[in-house]
């Protein structure tokens, strides 16, 4: 095992470890305002699609190459705008129907996960086949050669956005007044209120973004690990993520090393089949992944002593009589 | 003028019977508009996926036979929603009943007997409830959230059903496709009973059926089902231990969805393969809510919910929908009948601004 395998193996962790951290840090301000959203897999699908589709039109758009160049190589950057604006959108359809209405955050959000799924299966329905524009690195080739390069530069640019998401939102929650009401709102929500804060509106605010992380996190399997679009393609990453909050205890920071800790566990996966680890079959490679997050969520909810991190008004009902 | 929701004292039984069907017919109608507005023939799309399998007796089995899973794993799922218990990974546990299922029958390939199918569908129920006693022993023991280790297992479970079927258990002479040996005549049942176009699983659905709703409304298991759900504090005064209930609707909801696996498996399939899986698990979600955890009225939901599936595939090839298309039904379906719930629990009132000026803020005196 030489330095250059370590190298690309740290590079590949990075590559599949990028998605379920755009996502958990979503989800981890949704679940700070103490709002339970299950639908980050239908997030995820809707912004692949999204953002496959709006690059993939703009990057092949014969008349739009002559009048806009700029724009045609901006399309992936669009793609990523367009796959934040789709989560977001469909998130605020849970939005309505749990902050407005009411309704049980755990089977609303599998409704949206259902939703979707057929959602992008649909709107995906021409697309199937088709290859994409990939959304690589911006930083000049030159920089990437070595492998020391590589581990720095060799990276889509949404590798770096996810990581400045992540620090971004930890100064949010814990340096920022307006992250405080967000604090404040998902701990108590009855006093939040009554000291003149609106809980529905922070939380209408914190689902649309979780919403648009989990789009362009589902925009990073059409952009970046792959140049197509599959119907289903996230295969429970989604899942993950959520896991993934649980695991980080709902802190940041913790959420960062989580992110890579299940992103080891997906590459070995990758490994086992390209090489063959063959003295256990590759479908148990494949099942590490979810069988190290239940584990890791045993191991984890029994240091917490009964969930004692969690947000204390996560996924209860909120909606005042008066 | 702004509309309010007001608490009604007690949830409303009228709205509780009206509302589902108030969802499936706006499912309809913003199906049709949507469907049109993106270049269907929405009113055609709709009237092929909801009346046409009604209409047409010929898709009469079809519908029965994707009704049968659908309500016997909603059976179960009612239960534990009533109770407060989230088992998301219904698809695994019926994934691994129909192996366990598919593996009674691996080691009886040259045996004989009528013994045979009952050992197979005790080992589907089992293997079901195994795969939910996962997530009910972490519950329990760790407090670990059961939405999540059940989900993660539907993976698992897919993961072993791949390896089983491409490994051990492949057919030797299945011309190397992923796929189990065909079940002999003493592993399979039949595809329709006593004359009927129904399968024998549609009846024990429906029989079961009865069952759970005798056991949730008249039995003291029943009572405490609901009270820990309601009310959890209250169960805990009245002696209703929680984790017991964990324990039991978790293994009743696997042990169902285990069973429709089997008898899945053994009335449809005559073999295990790759493309086994098949959502029933998830869309039996839909069913438990839109049958308002009733175990009636999950009857009458996961028969509009098969409607909608042979009905998906026959507006596929007459109107052109693409195979996506019911699912999206089926999702807004639920998303109705959960904004509908609201009116169960509240009234509508439409408030009239008043003349007197209100404070913005309310000081609720000692609450911080």
């Amino acid at each position: 095992m030489n330095a250059e395998f370590i190298i690309a193996a740290i590079v590949t962790i990075v590559n599949v470890t990028t998605p379920i951290l755009l996502a958990a840090t979503g989800e981890l301000v949704v679940e700070k305002s103490g709002v339970l959203n299950l639908g980050i897999e239908g997030m995820m699908l809707v912004g692949a699609i999204a953002g496959f589709a709006v690059t993939f039109e703009i990057s092949n758009n014969p008349g739009l190459a002559d009048a806009a160049p700029w724009l045609v190589g901006a399309a992936p950057w669009l793609g990523v705008l367009a796959a934040a604006a789709a989560g977001a959108a469909v998130s605020m359809i849970f939005g309505v129907l749990v902050l407005s209405l009411g309704s049980n955050q755990v089977a609303t959000g599998l409704a949206l996960t259902i939703f979707g799924t057929g959602l992008s299966t649909l709107i995906g329905e021409s697309y199937v086949g088709m290859a994409g524009q990939s959304f690589d690195s911006i930083f000049p080739d030159a920089w990437a050669e070595d492998p020391i390069g590589k581990l720095f530069f060799g990276y889509s640019p949404l590798v770096y956005i996810a990581f400045i998401a992540v620090f971004a939102v930890y100064w949010f929650l814990n340096r920022t007044r307006a992250g405080l009401v967000l604090r404040a709102v998902g701990e108590n929500d009855v006093s939040a209120r009554s000291i003149g804060y609106s809980v529905v509106g922070v939380r209408y605010g914190a689902i649309a973004f979780g919403g648009a992380m989990s789009g362009v996190a589902g925009s990073y399997f059409t952009l970046v690990s792959n140049s197509l679009w599959q119907p289903g393609m996230t295969a429970g990453r989604g899942w993950i993520a959520l896991a993934l909050v649980v695991f980080a205890g709902w802190r940041s920071g913790r959420l960062l090393a989580g992110a890579y800790f299940f992103g080891l566990f997906m590459t070995l996966e990758l490994y086992a089949k390209a090489s063959g680890f063959s003295f256990l079959p590759s479908q148990f490679w494949a099942a590490m992944p979810y069988l190290m997050a239940i584990i890791v969520l045993a191991v984890m909810s029994a240091r917490a002593s009964g969930g004692a991190e969690a947000p204390a008004c996560l996924g209860k009902t909120y909606m005042p009589d008066a | 003028m702004r509309i309010r929701f007001e608490k009604r004292r007690e949830p409303s039984k009228l709205m509780q019977a009206v509302t589902p069907v108030v969802a499936v017919l706006l499912t309809m109608v913003i199906g049709a508009v949507i469907f049109e507005a993106i270049g269907y023939d929405g009113p055609r799309a709709v009237k092929e996926i909801f009346f046409t399998p009604i209409t047409a007796s010929y898709k009469w089995p079809d519908v029965a036979r994707r009704a049968a899973p659908l309500i016997l794993i909603a059976l179960g799922l009612c239960m534990g929603n009533r109770a407060k218990v989230w088992n998301i990974g219904a698809e695994g546990q019926y994934i691994v009943g129909a192996l366990a299922g598919a593996g009674v029958a691996y080691f009886t390939e040259n045996l004989q007997g009528p013994w045979i199918i009952p050992l197979m569908v005790l080992a589907g129920i089992a293997g079901g409830a195994l795969w939910a006693a996962i997530p009910a022993f972490l519950k329990t023991r760790y407090r670990v959230n059961e939405i999540l280790s059940s989900l993660m297992l539907v993976y698992v479970a897919l993961q072993l059903l791949n390896y089983l079927v491409t490994g051990p258990w492949k057919d030797p002479n299945g011309h190397n496709f992923p796929q189990s040996a065909p079940f002999t005549q003493w592993q399979s049942l039949p595809k329709m009973l006593w004359g009927t176009p129904f399968p024998p699983g549609l009846f024990i659905a429906f029989s079961l059926s009865v069952v759970f709703w005798i056991v949730m409304s008249r039995s003291e298991f029943g009572l405490g089902v609901r009270v820990v759900g309601e009310a959890p504090k209250a169960a805990k005064y009245a002696g209703y231990d929680a984790d017991d209930m964990i324990w039991r609707t978790l293994l009743i909801s696997g042990g169902m969805a285990g069973l429709a696996g089997v008898l899945e498996a053994a009335t449809q399939g005559g073999q295990l393969n790759l493309g086994f899986p098949s959502g029933y698990g998830f869309t039996a979600i839909i069913v438990s809510f839109l049958g308002r955890l009733h175990p009636l009225g999950a009857v009458v939901a996961g028969i509009v919910l098969a409607i909608t599936y042979v009905g998906g595939q026959v507006a596929q090839t007459v109107v052109h929908v693409p195979n996506a298309t019911a699912g999206i039904f089926q999702a807004m379906m639920l998303f109705l009948i959960l904004a509908s719930d609201v009116l169960v629990r509240r009234r509508i009132r439409i408030v009239r601004p008043q003349p007197s000026a209100q404070p913005a803020v309310q000081v609720a005196g000692s609450a911080m």
